[in-house]
């Protein structure tokens, strides 16, 4: 156990399914986490992302289905028992130890002599940049260092797997992004299988290797996070991704068809009964001198501008009435005059921006 | 350049006249605690020190040292103390634990049931105690026609008796401070512990009970304290056998009317339960330090 030699595990998840009452707080779930791989859970609060979190730590027992680290099956393996190293959202520090004392916590239950205790301890606390720490009282930290006392806590006893819930939800904003790089360096230079939850996209876009969108209880989509934000499997992803408008299209034989219009698009259509048209409001071009060639043009009316400092926001109508929201630099023609409410522009959209997703109910 | 400094007569005024309102608003209680609680300690501490031929004599506190009886008094106390306290956290922390483990809405039924016995009269449960407890009281009879034993059982009018109606009143005061405790308990801290490898034993023993020894200290020094100068119980369920400071001091009064050395015992009582809070106090500054509560 105390060996540096220890290899990162891969975790399989199998048709795991967890019920409340009449509600599927896990629905069929199956997810293959791969060793050493920094997996995201993301999904809105609710969607059943910590349950599945919770069932890989062992608090929460599903009703059915396989849970194996490594080739070890563990689904019935109480949490005392399962050695993955985990930081909670309140990161349930001990308040009536030290900072070393709380590192030290899991090297005592597994017996191991106390010089070594020490040297662990100080050595993991060096890891978070905490060297020196250790003899202060955990209310004499801040919630920056509060964390990353977890995040020692939970890395000491070199754990295979790592499991964090919501690690930075209680930083504020300049001290999360510090950290979300920092424990994404942190899991380069240790390598363990980590299951990350999260419910900011942001944040799952920049630590991840891949992610996996949960909502009501499945698996929407799994995917690095570029195949996730340019092509997301259907409209909850699209939606919960970034921003987007959608508008809705129809296949007229081979081609797919806006208001009238054949769109040009580089990616084929999914195999859906029903069509989206996914607008990102980076990806659009404004153009105020008419259509342009080679791209899909709409025309619309500006109904608001809002000046935002590094770029600028414009929602616009379509003919039809539909909004598209359009997201400019400040640079070049702009920043003398940015279009007016009520002035005619044609929106431009490139083809390998012209996503199309499946329009059913996900 | 020197800052303009407008109002600021008036606002101190405001202040100050803010800090009156709040001490007129606290000043009943001041004088009612200075009417019954000061002048007549003071003047217990006063008559204390009064010998038998009205001039300032320590022959009160002498005779607590020359007769035995009163060593005995002042053991058969503290002993009483010592067992109910331990009796009452035996049986009040799991109680507690169990009380802290259920959904809030149960839990809170069941704390309305651990202080139903507050609302009737302290004199009546200790005679209802007499009632169920005595030789052919319901306990006895009930025993014996279960078969659990042959001949009753003297369980009033001794130690026993005692033991069994001050723990039953007691109970309380330890179980409200203790269920606190362990609900301001973050659950995660449970989990933590378990994910970092200890057994539910383990964990129980270095997260858990370490977090509500805060709560178990104040109550127990609750319990401990009040037993201290308890009179109604240990007089009817002891029958005599059980003899605490209190009774002593209202025989020296009633039967010898001798209040100097009445006075004496209440002094000696109130000392060694004002040392008590203050070793005990030193204990409970432990919650600072181990940062118990929040």
């Amino acid at each position: 156990m105390t060996s540096r030699t220890n290899e990162a595990l891969p975790i399989s998840v199998r048709n795991v399914t967890k019920t409340y009452g009449p509600v599927h707080a896990l629905n069929d779930v199956s997810l293959e986490v791969r060793s050493g791989e920094f997996l995201t859970l993301l999904g809105p609060s609710g969607s059943g992302k910590t349950t599945l979190l919770m069932v890989l730590a062992g608090f929460t027992r599903p009703d059915c289905g396989s849970l194996k680290f490594g080739d070890r099956e563990v689904i019935r393996t109480p949490p005392h028992l399962r050695d993955v190293g985990m930081t909670f959202q309140s990161y349930a520090l001990f308040p009536h130890m030290t900072v070393a004392g709380n590192v030290g916590y899991p090297l005592k239950l597994r017996k191991v002599p106390k010089a070594e205790i020490a040297a662990r301890v100080e050595a993991a606390l060096d890891t978070v940049q905490l060297g020196g720490f250790g003899a202060r009282r955990i209310d004499q930290l801040s919630g920056g260092q509060r964390q990353r006392v977890a995040v020692a806590r939970a890395i000491v006893f070199e754990p295979r797997i790592l499991l964090m819930d919501e690690p930075l939800s209680a930083l504020d904003k300049k001290l999360r992004d510090q950290m979300q790089i920092e424990l994404r360096h942190l899991h380069e230079k240790l390598g363990m299988t980590t299951v990350y939850v999260t419910h900011d996209q942001r944040e799952a876009l920049t630590m991840s290797d891949r992610i996996a969108v949960v909502n009501h209880g499945r698996i929407m989509q799994l995917a690095t996070p570029r195949d996730l934000y340019e092509r997301p499997a259907n409209r909850f992803v699209a939606d919960f991704i970034g921003e987007s408008t959608f508008l809705p299209v129809s296949r007229q034989g081979d081609t797919v068809v806006f208001d009238g219009t054949p769109l040009m698009h580089d990616s084929p259509p999914p195999e859906a009964a029903s069509l989206l048209l996914m607008i990102r409001p980076e990806r659009v071009v404004l153009s105020r001198e008419g259509p342009r060639e080679g791209v899909n043009n709409f025309a619309a009316t500006a109904t608001e501008v809002v000046y935002q400092g590094d770029s600028f926001l414009l929602h616009a109508a379509l003919a039809d009435g539909a909004q598209i929201v359009l997201r400019g630099a400040m640079r070049g023609a702009n920043v003398t005059a940015l279009p007016a409410v009520g002035e005619a522009l044609t929106l431009c959209l490139a083809p390998e921006d012209t996503v199309l997703i499946d329009g059913g109910e996900a | 350049m020197e800052a303009v400094r407008t109002n600021e007569a008036g606002l101190r005024r405001d202040e100050w006249l803010e800090r009156l309102k709040l001490f007129g608003l606290g000043s009943p209680a001041i004088l009612l605690i200075l009417v019954i609680l000061v002048i007549p300690v003071g003047w217990l501490f006063y008559v204390s020190f009064i010998g038998a031929d009205g001039t300032f004599s320590l022959e009160n506190y002498e005779r607590m040292l020359k007769r035995k009886s009163y060593a005995r008094i002042f053991q058969t106390t503290f002993e009483v103390s010592f067992l109910t306290t331990g009796l009452c956290i035996l049986i009040g922390y799991p109680l507690a634990y169990f009380i802290a483990g259920l959904p809030n809405r149960i839990a809170n039924l069941c704390l309305i049931t651990v202080l139903l016995p507050f609302w009737t009269s302290l004199l009546v449960r200790t005679y209802a105690w007499l009632v169920l407890l005595q030789k052919r009281g319901l306990v006895n009879e009930w025993a014996i026609s279960l078969g659990l034993w042959d001949e009753p059982i003297k369980m009033v009018h001794n130690m026993t008796g005692t033991l069994i109606g001050m723990v039953h009143i007691m109970l309380p005061f330890l179980i409200l401070p203790v269920y606190g405790a362990m609900k301001a308990i973050d659950r995660d801290l449970m989990k933590a512990a378990s994910n970092l490898g200890a057994s539910p034993r383990r964990a129980f023993w270095t997260v858990f009970f370490p977090l509500t020894l805060p709560g178990l200290f104040a109550g127990s020094l609750m319990v401990f304290i009040l037993c201290l100068g308890f009179f109604v119980t240990p007089a009817v369920l002891g029958g005599g056998k059980v003899i605490m400071v209190s009774m002593k001091i209202v025989s020296n009064i009633e039967l010898f009317v001798n209040w100097g050395a009445a006075s004496a015992l209440g002094v000696v009582l109130l000392v060694s339960t004002m040392v008590i809070l203050w070793i005990a106090s030193r204990f409970l500054n432990l919650e600072k330090m181990t940062g118990g509560g929040h």
